[in-house]
């Protein structure tokens, strides 16, 4: 068995239970977007502890570097300039990357066993050993996040450190956190921690402050504060009700046992159609009819050749 | 076997070659698919060499089959064209299962069944190659949204083409004298008159 805190709960492309007599405490890493300041130690953090380096690239011409999640970068500080309706601005940052969530996308979209994998304290990690770079979960996930790698053709995102967690220490970038905007913890006291923030937010005039843990995906194990929880959208689009797609449960669904009923009825309709009504053979008659005309045919033959 | 020099010629070398250049790519693509489609058929990906060389493989496979399926189609297309005939056939198909053809109407070289059949895998070779094109990511980049949609369209027509190839195999080996057919081109006389006496008759010019 795996480390207490790494036991895992769930796997990919699996039909029987796992293990889950042991429970763990629920983790969750809680993001405030109102006290980032946008200095990316997280993510500078992020690349050190599991030594990842993206290549350097170009600037577009915005602050979001490099400009989107790879597979040599699992978490990306997303930058937003924002117009209110009163003509002010706001800078909205947002640290993107995996959501870890309840319901994944990824694990339910991946056809190979084992290759992501849920521990019961809610971590979702990729076992990239087991990936076969097919990009289901990239098809899977409803946060755009998975990545695949140019390099060796597996796909990598963030694993909420789970190697860390597992000897009890908090995720790299919440370590390193100089504002405290990324806390780590019990999903409980994560939970409790989001409700001071969210009632001193609401006391600075943002009534719309509020925790972002979507239950559309069975809640998520990185919550953000929001000081705009009804518009979660204006933070680089951040869904306001993410769900499994329903195209994706349909395929990972319902078309699984009713695709393998259909085909086992084929197969076994047909054998059993042979086995009750007998091949269908030349009728006697034709046979016979042929037979005759070919030995006409033959003494013709043997006329023509005396 | 004993081949009678009377026996009548229905398919030529070129077009055997051409089917089962086709048949092969079709089982392959099917074990390998199947294993990504449910768990309990993964231990497919073992007969490509591992999983990740079964997911390489696939695609490719699918082109082969894509356009030596599409030379088999403009080939025999014309044959297939469904006629007032076919449609009496198909009306009566339910004797024919019941193993009873004494009233079937008289076919030419394919009958109503294997008409359906035919535009039936045309269908679906052209849902399954456009969806699977649409979702290998290692050449192709689209919307998550047309990945998502492409992945139960491609699903859907594999599991509609595999079906329909069980009852495509099933008759070849029902209706006796049929495999040499697609092995080495001939069929009997007696097999012609029996199953599609029209194209019998356009071929032996026996007007019986």
């Amino acid at each position: 068995m795996a480390l207490q805190s790494l036991d895992i709960k769930r796997r990919s492309a699996t039909t029987t239970p796992s293990p889950q007599a042991r429970e763990t405490l629920e983790v969750a890493k809680l993001i405030d977007v109102s006290a980032c300041i946008g200095c990316k130690a997280c993510q500078a953090a992020c690349m050190e502890w599991n030594d990842i380096r993206e290549e350097v690239g170009t600037n577009v011409g915005v602050y979001d570097n490099p400009n989107d999640l790879t597979a040599h970068q699992w978490t990306v500080m997303r930058f937003d300039e924002v117009e209110t309706d009163d003509g002010g601005l706001e800078w909205l940052i947002r640290k993107d990357g995996c959501m870890h969530c309840e319901d994944p996308g990824c694990l339910k979209a991946c056809p190979s066993p084992g290759a992501i994998i849920q521990y019961s304290n809610g971590i979702v990690d990729f076992h990239e050993e087991n990936c076969i770079g097919c990009g289901y979960c990239i098809t899977g996930c409803p946060f755009n996040v998975p990545r695949i790698s140019k390099q060796d053709g597996k796909a990598y995102k963030c694993t909420l450190c789970s190697d860390r967690v597992a000897v009890g220490q908090a995720p790299a970038c919440a370590k390193v956190c100089p504002t405290g905007a990324i806390q780590f913890g019990s999903k409980e006291k994560m939970k409790e921690y989001a409700e001071t923030r969210i009632t001193d937010l609401k006391e600075r005039g943002y009534d719309n402050a509020g925790l972002y843990d979507p239950a559309g995906v069975g809640g998520t194990h990185v919550m953000y504060v929001l000081h705009h929880a009804d518009k979660p959208a204006l933070y680089h689009n951040l869904p306001k009700d993410p769900t499994i797609s329903p195209t994706v449960s349909l395929w990972k669904g319902i078309t699984k046992p009713l695709a393998m009923a259909a085909l086992g009825a084929a197969a076994l309709g047909s054998l059993f159609h042979y086995v009750m009504k007998g091949p269908n053979e030349v009728s006697k008659e034709l046979e016979d009819e042929m037979e005759r005309e070919d030995e006409r045919l033959r003494a013709l033959e043997k006329e023509d050749a005396k | 076997m004993i081949r009678n020099p009377r026996d009548i010629q229905r398919y030529n070398a070129s077009e055997r070659a051409n089917h089962w250049v086709v048949g092969i790519c079709f089982i392959l693509l099917a074990l390998s698919g199947l294993a990504f489609f449910h768990p309990a058929f993964f231990p497919l990906t073992q007969l490509f060499g591992s999983p990740t060389w079964t997911r390489i493989l696939h695609p490719y496979i699918g082109v082969v089959m894509a356009v030596f399926f599409l030379i088999m189609a403009l080939r025999f297309a014309r044959l297939n064209y469904i006629a007032q005939r076919d449609i009496e056939w198909l009306k009566r198909v339910g004797e024919m299962v019941n193993g009873d053809d004494h009233n079937m109407p008289e076919q030419g070289k394919y009958n109503g069944g294997q008409k359906m059949l035919f535009w039936g895998l045309v269908l679906g070779m052209s849902l399954i190659t456009i969806t699977g094109v649409l979702m290998w990511r290692s050449w192709i980049t689209v919307p998550v949204g047309v990945i998502r949609v492409a992945s139960v369209v491609h699903a859907a027509a594999a599991v509609f083409m595999i079906g329909l190839i069980i009852m495509h195999v099933y008759a070849a080996i029902w209706t006796k004298g049929t495999i040499r057919a697609m092995l080495y081109g001939t069929v009997t006389r007696a097999w012609a008159k029996q199953h599609h006496r029209a194209w019998y008759r356009q071929v032996t010019g026996d007007k019986r």
